[in-house]
């Protein structure tokens, strides 16, 4: 296999770690040994100390201050490795995509919250499907009762994509559809859509993100055993690279080990390591790294530790590059930039005080922008509650709004580049990072993490912890743990889904495709895939059929648990 | 106050969510604070929720959902048991739950329906006595 070598991480590790020049500054500058010797140590026996070791919430020790001896070199934006940002003058050139992830109960509904926020300045879709759509079942399915349209939109036949994009021109909005364990069906689908209005396949830009590594890791939202889903991502895959050039494949995602309990540090090295499974997959499928890797994107999470947050994502891009260029012989740029999507962090809005998280959003979604993100989803304040109402969504939109046109973040490259702070700071992530890596590596790669409870573990360790943290006040949540107000008081309007309507219309349409479809069309083009897949020919072409033909999503995801069975993780609980 | 044998939690996931942080921290907490701990896993049916705490003599059910789906399975689990006639094992709830439902819950007998940011001690004392409760009418059944 070209390029990939065992034992990488280590090395890089050691590299850090031993040198002298570059990045390797570890210990501490003479100038902070001075300062604290003769300045800070006599002023603090005089005047007490209020905090003493303090952490990152990655469990970073912290000085209270650094010096130019701190601070390496970061290079130049748009340049080998990126950390100042994968493109030369970044916003000054085009801002981040403004993509509020939406999707509520019916199609029809969904395309009216769609159309909404586009009205008022969103600049990309972002679907959010329900939760039967996401472990590909059917609104008539009895798993499905109680939950239908409640967390996202009901999809199960190409007649529910075409509602959803009423109106809307899919040959010119890109478009992000959060879908992992069917995210080849769905991606039929949206082909099947485009086919049919006559916009070719080349022309659709847009994600899906089918990251399962990350669901066996920390959503659970899968289907199949995971070597079942890495065999359909490769089709995706090899599908995109050859009809959709505009379309991101997969979009490797951390947001989801971090929301599970992941510290800033697991977050970005665990969805890297999943980023770097991903890579070796396209090797071993036979395919040149640079044929397929432009296409490969990240979704992070932006939590509310504002500087770690940038020093996650500007370390995340320089391990991307350093690794897809000197590990797997990439050679175009487009295959060393990290591009990313972010979300502000869901688990740091609270149920108490919901206005409060208006504040934590526009923070969080600063740390976005100044750690260089080219998309963003700002969280709605009551979303600790349910999906958000329109009002909330627009007010999270604004947020981005009020920082793109009139905080000036957006107006210089990387503006926090050379600072003492975070040059330190990125450069301690990156070396967790390379650190956790070396150690996925030692413990048998990704898939083996993932069958030995690995990280799962992990990152339910570090949700205790952190819990553990609240309880004894050293990590403070206003209006939680500090600042309590009593219970009621502040309190929201939500929005309520009803979801035994949203069935009832659902199933109402599904039966209705059902009754009009050609039946016939439907078993042999059903056939057809699962001969596809158990011949290991590529199975996309069969999939847009038989979604052309109304096969719907369960009876098509069924196909393979029939085949495959169905994933249960490992008993995590015994092992904690 | 519980004899020889500390309470007895089974937690579990009774609906379409893969969202498991709040259970797993629970049952760190729960194991921390003496108890013996169970986990049924994701996607777990009621029937076989109620199946799995008969067999390992459970004090207390504690069910969690983040995805909306509560009011379809916390219920479902509560009438298994009464069918089954075990008033003995008690059920305590946990998640994305709005006021509303859980007065509702309440009225079931499904206690607790905790949503975020609820101090972990509070739940633990919470499923504490219920597991209390649940024994006392055991004992007062035999």
């Amino acid at each position: 296999m070209p390029g990939i070598v065992a034992g990488y991480w280590g090395r890089k590790l050691g590299e850090l770690e031993g040198g002298e020049e570059g990045k390797g500054r570890r210990g501490e500058p003479p100038d902070y040994v001075r300062w604290r010797e003769e300045i800070l140590e006599p002023w603090e026996r005089a005047t007490g100390v209020r905090s003493r070791g303090a952490r990152t919430p990655s469990g970073v020790e912290l000085r209270e201050v650094y010096v130019p001896g701190d601070a390496g070199d970061p290079g130049m934006p748009g340049e080998y490795p990126y950390v100042r940002g994968v493109y030369p003058n970044m916003y000054r050139g085009r801002p981040w995509t403004m993509r509020m992830f939406s999707g509520y109960g019916t199609p029809e509904q969904t395309n009216r919250r769609l159309r909404y926020l586009v009205s008022h300045g969103e600049t990309g879709l972002s679907l959010a499907f329900d939760m039967p759509t996401l472990y590909g079942y059917d609104p008539d399915h009895e798993l499905a009762e109680g939950v239908v349209g409640v967390d996202g939109v009901s999809v199960s036949t190409l007649r529910d994509m075409e509602v959803i994009f009423r109106g809307i021109d899919v040959s010119r909005v890109s478009t992000s559809m959060t879908i992992n364990a069917p995210a080849q069906v769905l991606l039929a689908m949206y082909v099947a859509l485009a086919d049919s209005r006559g916009v070719p396949r080349a022309a659709l830009s847009g994600t899906t993100q089918t990251d399962m590594l990350k669901e066996f890791i920390a959503q659970k939202e899968f289907v199949y055993p995971p070597e079942v889903h890495m065999r359909l991502i490769r089709d995706m895959m090899e599908f995109c690279t050859r009809e959709m050039p505009k379309w991101n494949w997969i979009s490797v995602s951390g947001y989801h080990i971090r929301e599970a309990g992941a510290t800033a540090l697991q977050e970005a090295a665990f969805t890297l390591a999943d980023g770097f499974q991903y890579v070796e997959m396209g090797i071993e499928a036979g395919m040149d790294v640079d044929e397929f890797a432009p296409r490969i994107s990240f979704f992070f999470d932006s939590g509310i530790n504002l500087l770690e947050e940038v020093a996650k994502f500007r370390a995340a891009r320089r391990v991307w590059a350093t690794a897809m260029r000197e590990k797997y012989g990439a050679r175009d740029e487009r295959s060393l930039r990290l591009r990313f999507h972010a979300q502000t962090s869901g688990y740091t809005l609270t149920w108490q005080q919901p206005l409060v998280n208006i504040v934590r959003t526009a923070l969080e979604a600063l740390a976005a922008v100044l750690g260089g993100t080219q998309s963003l989803h700002t969280n709605a304040y009551d979303e600790a509650y349910a999906v958000p109402t329109a009002a909330a969504a627009k007010l999270a939109l604004r947020t981005q709004q009020v920082i793109m046109d009139e905080t000036g973040v957006a107006d210089a490259v990387d503006p926090l580049g050379g600072s003492y702070y975070v040059e330190w700071l990125t450069d301690r992530m990156e070396e967790g990072i390379y650190r956790y890596l070396d150690e996925i590596e030692r413990i048998g790669g990704v898939l083996e993490g993932i069958r030995k409870g690995y990280f799962q573990r992990e990152i339910a360790r570090s949700a205790y912890e952190r819990e553990l943290r609240l309880r004894r006040g050293e990590e403070v949540m206003v209006g939680v743990n500090r600042y309590r107000e009593p219970e009621g008081r502040g309190s929201i309007r939500f929005l309520r889904v009803d979801p035994s309507r949203t069935r009832e219309a659902q199933v109402r349409r599904l039966e209705e495709v059902r009754r009009n479809r050609d039946g016939r069309r439907v078993r042999e083009a059903l056939s057809r895939y699962r001969d596809a897949l158990e011949r290991d020919e590529n199975v996309m072409p069969h999939l847009i059929e038989a979604v052309k033909a109304h096969a719907t999503l369960q009876e098509i995801m069924d196909v393979g648990r029939e085949l495959y069975g169905r994933w249960r993780e490992p008993e995590i609980l015994r092992i904690l | 106050m519980f004899g020889s044998r500390p309470p007895r939690v089974l937690l579990a996931k009774p609906g379409l969510d893969g969202h498991d942080r709040a259970i797993y921290v629970l049952a760190q907490a729960l194991r921390d604070a003496g108890m013996e701990v169970l986990y049924a896993g994701l996607f777990t049916p009621p029937e076989e929720i109620v199946e799995i705490a008969i067999a390992e003599d459970v004090d207390v059910i504690g069910l969690s959902l983040l995805n909306g789906q509560h009011m379809t399975s916390f219920p479902k689990v509560i009438r298994i048991l009464r069918e089954r006639g075990r008033d003995d094992i008690a059920v305590v709830g946990g998640g994305t739950i709005p006021p509303r439902d859980r007065r509702a819950l309440e009225e079931m007998g499904i206690t607790g329906n905790f949503g975020p940011g609820t101090p972990l001690d509070e739940i633990v004392e919470h499923i504490r006595a219920r597991a209390l409760e649940a024994r006392r009418r055991k004992i007062s059944s035999i």
